[in-house]
């Protein structure tokens, strides 16, 4: 009996302590896809090492005699990754520090590297994202019962009915293009292809041609089926041009050379640039320009966002162009996932301020929290 | 059924980031695969509607269809060298990207000298008051980034350092939290069903 209670004793005691001496532990890397494990010492506790600085460290698989050199590390880094283990094997270390003509030797192990489901270093990020998740759903739960939020006036959206009017008055057509920068996996494209639903479904109302040039053959098959469905909702199907929606170029300015060709040919009236534009954004807005066409531009891009507000008559700035959907369609869900963006943003700032204030007393927690990923 | 794939996809590409498990990363990275693939056959038909559409202009005698013929030539004519040449370092396909391609791309991009100088023409007048602090802020930081502003003065770049520092900085970091958010909301928004537009519904 006393031998059962000695022997539950230690197998306690080697769970909960460390596999080796206080010096000296190797231990599983924790949040990594496995193949590694991390060595670590510390230089104020190494015995009999008053002069040495480096330290050899040495690998064996378990049940093996000879031991292998893997690193040479310095003392002070007190940390060392051994990437080149097999998941499920079992090993065995041994650093030696030489000074002078004295060494000393510590050990570790048994350790296996394995690896993991969930990378703990992306808490912060996993929680923020929750967050939002559970913010924007409960936010749009809540939407059901009231009337729907306000959305402060947008003036480029705003202008999107006169600038189509506008063309349809000159008699000149509407284009539309979403930028070289982007491809259909982006946000920013996303919400373009939402603004111009409603822009299509304008220029059908007010039977008025709409070209589509983009660089991107999927974002150009998105936006076949966007266009084709405004106009059938709006019953014209028979004005629909497939023709209008081409692809032209994956080269940048390939593309902008093709959408400079068309704005010059055929002088649309009306300007829409919305979506991820990188160098191109300057050639495009300016050749607009240069036709005396009205221009809405909007991108996610703070350089080139610069470059619209000087050549083009309304801009975008931000997240305007992602709440073109809501603002534009007036639906209950998608403005309260516009109002969702104001809450956290209001949460933000207030972790601005808490961080700024406790860095002003002195205290990084906040910061190195939110900083780790 | 594309609202169920969507939905999937997208919050497969949630969960992959906190996970680094070899699993669920050899997933991700076929995904990915299969998104290299699915963008290669639409390129395809990217070109195939090139064709398509220039026919018809060629065919219909539209407006502008001599370029469309000019445009069919340069698509057969790179593809045929490239094919037939091969594209090694002396081929005739190399010679006309080197050659014809290039410079065209360098005249485009040349372009966008005079019109960032007619931009700023047409930004920086003296209208009103806010045009007035643009066109102060455009000239200060000008002077600091050239010899000149040295010479005037050190305060000269060293105002337009602060500018660009301080109250640029915060500007672009306040439009980038916007989009950040804005992002967020339109890609859960996308996974959850809830913005449809993309696939040309309500």
């Amino acid at each position: 009996m006393r031998a059962f209670w000695l022997l539950l004793f230690c197998v306690i005691s080697a769970l909960f302590c460390p596999v080796a001496s206080a010096e000296f532990t190797a231990i599983d890397t924790p949040s990594d896809g496995g193949g590694s494990v991390t060595l670590c010492w510390s230089a104020y506790d190494f015995v009999g090492s008053s002069a040495a600085d480096t330290l050899t460290i040495y690998r064996r698989n378990v049940g093996s005699i000879a031991w292998k050199l893997i690193a040479v590390a310095a003392l002070s880094d007190e940390s060392h990754l051994d990437d080149s283990v097999a998941d499920g094997k079992p090993y065995e270390y041994m650093i030696v520090a030489r000074g002078g003509d004295s060494s000393s030797n510590l050990y570790a192990g048994p350790v296996s590297a394995s690896a993991q489901w969930y990378n703990a270093h992306r808490t912060t990020v996993l929680i923020g994202t929750l967050v939002c998740v559970l913010t924007l759903v409960a936010v749009t739960l809540l939407s059901r019962r009231n009337k729907p939020f306000y959305i402060r006036p947008i003036k480029g959206l705003e202008a999107v009915d006169e600038a189509v009017g506008r063309a349809t008055e000159m008699g000149k057509p509407v284009l539309f293009t979403p930028g070289w920068g982007g491809d259909i996996q982006r946000p920013t494209t996303i919400a373009a292809l939402n603004i111009l639903r409603y822009v299509a479904a304008k220029t059908a109302e007010y039977r008025c041609d709409l070209y589509f040039p983009t660089h991107d053959p999927v974002i150009m098959a998105a936006a076949e089926e966007v266009v084709r469905e405004s106009y059938i909702e709006q019953g014209q199907a028979d004005m629909y041009n497939a023709d209008n929606v081409f692809y032209t170029s994956s080269s940048q300015l390939g593309y902008a050379a093709a959408v400079d060709g068309v704005v010059s040919r055929y002088k649309p009236a009306a300007i829409f640039l919305l979506g991820t534009f990188e160098g191109e954004a300057l050639i495009l807005a300016e050749t607009g320009n240069s036709v005396g066409a009205m221009q809405v531009a909007g991108t996610d891009s703070t350089i080139q966002l610069s470059f619209f507000m000087v050549a083009c008559d309304f801009t975008l700035i931000g997240e305007e162009l992602f709440a073109a959907s809501g603002y534009l369609t007036k639906d209950a869900k998608i403005l309260s996932s516009v109002k969702v963006q104001d809450f956290l943003k209001i949460a933000i700032v207030a972790l601005l301020f808490a961080g700024a204030i406790m860095v002003t007393f002195g205290s990084n927690t906040l910061a190195e929290w939110i900083g780790r990923t | 059924m594309p609202l169920a794939v969507c939905f999937l996809a997208g919050v497969f590409g949630l969960v992959q980031y906190f996970s680094p498990h070899p699993m669920v990363v050899s997933t991700y990275s076929t995904l990915l695969d299969w998104v290299q693939i699915i963008f290669a056959f639409t390129l395809i038909v990217g070109v195939l509607s090139v064709f398509q559409m220039h026919f018809k202009r060629i065919s219909r005698r539209e407006r502008f269809w001599g370029f469309s013929i000019i445009t069919l030539m340069a698509i057969v004519v790179m593809a045929v060298a490239g094919f037939a040449g091969g594209t090694d370092s002396g081929s005739v396909f190399v010679w006309m990207f080197d050659n014809m391609q290039v410079p065209m791309q360098s005249t485009v991009f040349a372009l966008l000298a005079f019109f960032v100088a007619s931009a700023a023409y047409r930004g920086f007048r003296l209208r009103n008051v806010e045009a007035g602090i643009l066109l102060a802020t455009a000239l200060v930081i000008m002077l600091g980034r050239i010899p000149v502003g040295e010479l005037i003065g050190d305060f000269v770049p060293a105002s337009a350092e602060w500018i660009l520092n301080v109250p640029s900085m915060a500007a672009k970091r306040a439009v980038l939290i916007g989009i950040g958010l804005g992002s967020i909301t339109t890609a859960l928004r996308v996974i959850l069903g809830i913005e449809r537009s993309y696939l040309g519904r309500n």
